[in-house]
């Protein structure tokens, strides 16, 4: 255990477990993280198309349920006023 | 009789497939079951050693499926247990000689007359684990607390799942409680949590496993392990009891004395 670990109590079963839980995600739908970033450039550039949307606030991933995966989106649009103002 | 076939397997070698087999298939023969064990690994056939059979071997599961013998006659009976038989695998033959056609004849043929088949599949998930699972009505997935032996097993599930075979049950083995207990070891809930399919068995890592292969004698015929107690509730709850799991934690003296204490 490194002296990082010790202070933030960190014990390596928890780290094995995060990261299998994204290796596991990764490996039952076959996305690669790049894969998934050219996605959420992609469905931006679209949505932008149509509705005002700040891409820095935007989250595209991957969430678990038992044993599916599900791709979530979740992206805020500007408030209409805010739109007006700019 | 209509014997059901359960299928050992998991994606990643060592893990214990093996010892699983021997095992259960003991467990399940001392309670007076016919159980038959099929070796699917071709070109390294290994339990027959584990079972301390290996010296009584004349033909293997090739020479059923090519013909050049009856069934019956590659069985070998256990003579300790007289309800206990093992097909061997070939050991110097190509491993495309087996097809998962040939092992559905052959589980088939054998289900009339025995209460279980139990096939060890080899490692990986290419021809042999195909033959292993094909005739299947369980499969049981073994599984380490390790990065590499849980991610194994996940693409498993994910194949049988593709497949359409019925859901998989897993033995979480080597288990080292007390390596959980500090934190450096996925515990069974993290295991779960992350393959999500129903845990039918916890096996504590346990030196006796080397030494009942050493001696080709399976644990669960003698030593009063933990391991072979933990094979033997696997073995229960295959043929339908509620068992409950093991208590694993290794308790320090405060907690045993508290425990003593409690208890008056």
């Amino acid at each position: 255990m490194s002296f990082f670990e010790r202070l933030t109590g960190k014990k390596s079963a928890s780290s094995a477990k995060e990261r299998l839980q994204l290796v596991l995600i990764h490996d039952r739908v076959d996305i690669t993280p790049a894969v998934l970033e050219a996605l959420k450039e992609e469905l931006l550039a679209v949505i932008s198309r149509h509705v005002d949307i700040d891409p820095s606030s935007v989250h595209v991933e991957l969430a678990t349920e038992g044993r599916s995966q599900r791709l979530v989106a979740d992206i805020p649009i500007k408030p209409v006023a805010r739109r007006r103002a700019a | 009789m209509t014997g059901k076939v359960i299928t050992i397997t998991s994606g990643k070698g060592g893990v214990g497939k093996t010892t699983t087999v021997a095992n259960l298939a003991v467990a399940l023969a001392a309670d007076g079951k016919k159980v038959v064990c099929i070796d699917g690994d071709i070109g390294l056939r290994n339990l027959d050693v584990v079972m301390g059979l290996e010296n009584r071997i004349v033909y293997d599961i090739v020479d059923i499926v090519e013909g050049r013998c009856k069934t019956r006659q590659a069985m070998i009976r256990d003579k300790r247990l007289p309800e206990l038989f093992l097909i061997p695998a070939a050991q110097t033959r190509d491993k495309n000689a087996v097809s998962p056609s040939d092992m559905v004849r052959l589980c088939d043929e054998l289900r009339p007359d025995v209460d279980w088949i139990l096939i060890d599949s080899p490692a990986g998930i290419e021809r042999g684990f195909r033959n292993a699972i094909a005739a299947a009505d369980k499969v049981l997935i073994v599984t380490n607390p390790e990065m590499s032996a849980v991610r194994d097993a996940d693409r498993v599930v994910g194949l049988l799942e593709a497949e359409e075979k019925n859901a998989p049950s897993l033995i979480v083995n080597r288990l080292n409680p007390s390596m959980v207990k500090r934190g450096d070891m996925l515990s069974v809930d993290d295991v779960y949590d992350l393959l999500r399919i129903d845990v039918i068995g916890i096996v504590p890592e346990d030196e006796n496993v080397i030494v009942a292969s050493n001696k080709g004698v399976p644990l669960t015929i003698e030593a009063r392990s933990k391991a072979g107690l933990a094979f033997r509730n696997i073995a229960r709850r295959l043929n339908g009891e509620q068992v409950p799991f093991l208590e694993l934690e290794s308790q320090g003296l405060w907690e045993r004395l508290a425990r003593l204490a409690g208890r008056k």
